[in-house]
């Protein structure tokens, strides 16, 4: 019962009093009450007016050759702190400049026209925070999710070829460790290393993509070993321990994760050399290549979502943080000479892992193109990223 | 996705754990910890294909409530003492988050538990989402807010005002050092575990209480991400812990952790709460009391000392000591007035304390008034300009402090102010412990063990070092804290925004220069050092002379 009586009444509960204040925007007049001053004034925008991506990125992650006067205050045990730019071997134009020398009566010595170097050019041309990637990615999951429960729902498995049954098992899920070890420790693992916010973010979010259709992949598995009768799940495990076919791209993918101190390469190498010729070759012009013609129609809308991942929002960085240092004022033939030379190092590893994976075009029984044809829409594919980037195709792709 | 669902899912990506057969990855992180014995579970179960979806449905309640908060005229009654302050938090919070971040494959390399990577991975992507969400309801001050200056150029300011550097520990400490002392034990068992509950629960309720609801939203939506970074704290520390060598290092680091994140988190978000309020019911909650309550019952009691039979040897003294510090020497009420004595070197506006607040000190922190009550009647005083310097020039029984080299922190509790001679430099600690933290703890050897990946503390510690012997106009200019009119300051010792009552660079002018008490410390010889350091013993509290030379 709460009913109250008359005569009774409630005691006065202890609650903050709302006051009015008129604190809002345009109530007064004095110095910096205009429009003029509310907007984030520290940096230069990219273009006219400043985004609202830029807005949450720019200079979050500071620079003691702008602002941080006191410079870094914790270093480890060899003296370097913060994020050293020469924790790649690129160079963007300013970064040989000396940081200022602060010390007794110095003042602040802060940036007098900022950016202080060209690293603090970079902006993700896809716009990348909190909001957009949490709507993106959810509504990536949403989508194969509701493929996946239309598929089950239409039985549509049942007309799965068994052949096609065995290449999903095996080489589809297989492909889930590529993405996994990709997403975790070459892009998260960098994720510490880049010279600026705009690059770390970027470098979080492509390893975002890469995890999530690591699980998606996985939790299709699943789902395909309760629906399939002898449908083996565990069977891409066999594949990616001991498929010879596998091995190429298994060595390769570890060895991008094992290289040495460039954060530079291990994503050049990764979305540059290695997604064109091997993960497009066979998630592209593989996959969704045979699919259909073996009664499934549902791979290639899971492996659909990542391959846009790719195509549309992690190569895209990829081209607006590599392509201008080969234009750099300053550094660009450093730069074209480094990054040919990664070129050659791992077009070689990749079309030999590339050659590796050839037995898998003759596994389905609807047979998808050629490998040969599938191995030159890659090469293509590569040459024409190469190009956009204001690099020669490498000699070695002709192997 | 259900429970049941979620646990299946969960065991069928643990089929995705990694073990190299080609090539190692590039450890690019050391630690001097290892994990020889570790078993190895993944407490958090979190598949990204249910997290997603997740975050977005929190996502639109937050922006939702922004949105309701601008349609609602929400600024019609926040009140200015509060939202200056948060000038000085939102500056500082998005770069710990981001730093967090960054701070998760410092543990893929040293952390040898593939399942518990998918956590770290997670809580990599939970960061972003933090520092920019927190960017964005500073953007929306900045839109919306009476006073936008010191808003619109926060992540310039704070990387160079005389407190903002404070605050970097709590960024710079997760991504620098042995990598598990950095991103596990300072920032998930203390900083997160700890902490968390007082910046992102005790303050935003402060924060509803003086009219702006849009924190609390952002930050309970944060807080909301925190219980799965506990989780991977926890799982790395007891793997720390099934390998008996470590327990020397976890000792230590808990030592510096907690007494840094008290010295640092305590003194901003202490101030804030306490300073920042114009909520003086008598009933609610101060500082010291939700301290009592997050910190030490919830962390403390509930969290920390439960550990002690896996053998971890808890800094008892240490959490006393804090207690200590807040309850009887009146530690955040000290950080609060030297804030106010410099309010000249910041970028938002403090408020004055009036009666009302005085009867509220008093009433939660009996002998409040005796201490401090005459100062911020002073502080009062001189508030506008009339003739007069501000009050750190002014005679009103204030020493200028000198600063803590580690925890850069001035020595405020004067009678705890210790020294030590360091790589041929004589620095000043605002307690023992912050001595033993540059002295013993952050070097290459500890105890006699080597600790070759131990961090090291770098950089220009002493802000006032920069400007010794500048004129203040000159320091103001030098740091951009004018106004869009060229002369008016963006900080002001009260809230009157009439032209006629602000402070300009021409008040600064006439000041006597800045002078650095390191650099002057360092110019004495050893028999004035020694004279000053007695001298100093005797100051306070409320930062009065010693009653010898008073």
């Amino acid at each position: 019962m709460t009913a109250t009586t008359a005569g009774t009444e409630r005691p006065e509960r202890s609650v903050p009093k709302p006051q009015f204040t008129d604190a809002e925007a345009g109530a007064r007049e004095f110095p910096d009450s205009g429009p003029g001053a509310r907007r984030y004034n520290y940096y230069e925008p990219a273009k006219r007016k400043q985004t609202h991506y830029e807005d949450v990125t720019v200079d979050v992650q500071p620079d003691p050759r702008h602002y941080l006067s006191q410079g870094w205050i914790y270093g480890f045990a060899n003296g370097e702190a913060g994020y050293p730019l020469h924790w790649t071997k690129l160079k963007a134009w300013g970064v040989d400049e000396p940081e200022p020398q602060r010390g007794p009566g110095s003042g602040g010595m802060q940036v007098k026209q900022w950016p202080a170097h060209g690293w603090h050019e970079f902006r993700d041309p896809n716009e990348e925070w909190e909001m957009t990637f949490y709507r993106y990615n959810a509504n990536v999951v949403r989508q194969v999710n509701q493929n996946i429960d239309n598929a089950r729902e239409g039985k549509s498995f049942e007309q799965w070829t068994p052949n096609w049954v065995r290449f999903v098992e095996r080489n589809v899920g297989a492909w889930m460790h590529i993405e996994h070890i990709l997403g975790l420790y070459v892009f998260a693992a960098c994720n510490r290393s880049g010279p600026t916010n705009m690059h770390n973010t970027a470098m979080a979010v492509n390893s975002m993509h890469k995890i999530r259709f690591a699980q998606d992949l996985a939790l299709y598995n699943m789902t395909l070993t309760e629906e399939i009768p002898g449908f083996d799940g565990a069977a891409h495990l066999d594949a990616w321990n001991n498929d010879p076919a596998w091995q190429g791209a298994r060595k390769v993918t570890e060895k991008l994760t094992a290289v040495d101190d460039d954060w530079g390469e291990s994503v050049f190498a990764t979305n540059v050399v290695f997604e064109p010729l091997i993960g497009e070759l066979f998630r592209s012009n593989l996959v969704m290549q045979a699919a259909a013609q073996n009664g499934d129609y549902v791979t290639p809308t899971v492996v659909g979502a990542a391959e846009h991942d790719f195509s549309a929002r992690d190569l895209r960085w990829t081209q607006a943080c590599f392509g201008p240092l080969t234009q750099d004022r300053e550094f660009a033939d450093h730069n074209k000479v480094l990054m040919q030379g990664w070129l050659s190092d791992w077009v070689p590893q990749c079309l030999e892992a590339a050659r590796a994976m050839q037995p898998l075009w003759s596994m389905p029984d609807a047979k998808p193109p050629r490998f040969e044809d599938s191995l030159d829409r890659a090469k293509n594919r590569f040459a024409a990223i190469v190009a956009d980037l204001g690099l020669e195709t490498p000699k070695e792709l002709k192997q | 996705m259900s429970r049941q669902s979620l646990a299946k899912a969960h065991q069928k990506i643990q089929e995705l754990a990694w073990e190299p057969q080609y090539h190692e990855p590039y450890m690019k992180y050391g630690t001097d910890y290892t994990f020889r014995k570790a078993s190895k579970k993944d407490p958090l179960k979190q598949v990204l294909r249910s997290y997603f979806p997740m975050q977005e449905e929190k996502d639109h309640r937050v922006y939702g409530a922004s949105d309701g908060a601008i349609r609602g005229n929400m600024f019609r009654q926040v009140q200015e003492r509060w939202l200056e302050w948060q000038k000085l938090f939102l500056s500082i919070i998005p770069l710990p988050e981001i730093s967090a971040a960054r701070s998760m494959p410092m543990l893929f390399h040293v952390v040898p538990n593939p399942e518990l990577h998918n956590g770290q991975a997670i809580q990599m992507i939970d960061e972003v989402r933090h520092s920019t969400i927190q960017q964005n309801l500073k953007r929306l001050y900045m839109n919306n807010y009476i006073d936008p200056a010191g808003f619109n150029n926060s992540l310039r300011n704070f990387q160079g005002d005389y407190c903002g550097t404070i605050g970097r520990q709590f960024a710079e400490g997760f991504i620098t050092g042995d990598a598990i002392t950095a991103a596990s034990i300072y920032l998930t068992i203390v900083a997160e575990t700890a902490f968390t509950n007082t910046l992102f629960v005790a303050m935003p309720a402060e924060a509803a209480a003086n009219g702006d609801y849009l924190l609390p939203t952002v930050f309970h939506s944060v807080q909301s991400d925190e219980s799965r970074h506990i989780s991977n704290g926890y799982a790395t520390l007891l793997m720390a812990l099934s390998d008996e060598d470590n327990r020397q290092l976890l000792e230590r680091d808990l030592r510096y952790a907690w007494w840094n994140n008290h010295r640092v988190v305590d003194a901003a978000i202490g101030t804030f709460i306490e300073y920042g309020t114009k909520d003086r019911r008598k009933d609610r909650e101060s500082y010291a009391e939700m301290w009592r309550r997050w910190i030490y019952d919830d962390y403390y009691r509930s969290y920390l000392v439960p550990l002690e039979k896996y053998g971890l040897v808890i800094p008892h003294d240490l959490i006393e000591e804090s207690w200590k510090q807040i309850w009887e020497k009146g530690y955040v009420h000290e950080v609060a007035q030297f804030f106010a004595t410099g309010w000249l070197a910041n970028y938002w506006r403090i408020d004055a304390m009036t009666d009302t607040d005085f009867e509220w000190f008093e009433y939660k922190y009996p002998g409040w008034y005796d201490k401090y009550g005459a100062w911020w009647e002073n502080y009062n005083r001189l508030a506008t300009p009339n003739g007069h310097n501000p009050i750190v020039f002014e005679d009103v029984d204030y020493v200028y402090p000198a600063r803590c080299w580690t925890c850069m922190v001035p020595c405020l509790v004067r009678e705890d102010m210790v020294t030590a001679e360091v790589d041929g430099q004589h620095r000043t600690y605002c307690h023992e412990v912050c001595r033993w933290t540059d002295v013993e703890a952050f070097r290459p050897s500890y105890q006699g063990r080597d600790t070759p990946n131990m961090g090291r503390l770098v950089g220009k510690r002493e802000w006032e070092t920069l400007y010794h012997g500048w004129n203040w106009a000159d320091v103001v200019s030098d740091m951009g804290f004018v106004r869009d009119d060229g002369k008016t300051m963006t900080a002001q010792p009260h809230l009157d925004l009439d032209p006629k009552k602000m402070w300009t660079l021409d008040h600064m002018r006439r000041c006597p220069p800045l002078q650095s008490p390191n650099v002057l410390f360092n110019e004495m010889t050893d028999a004035q050092r020694a004279a000053y350091v007695a001298d100093y013993n005797q100051q306070g509290p409320a930062g009065r002379p010693a009653p010898t030379s008073a």
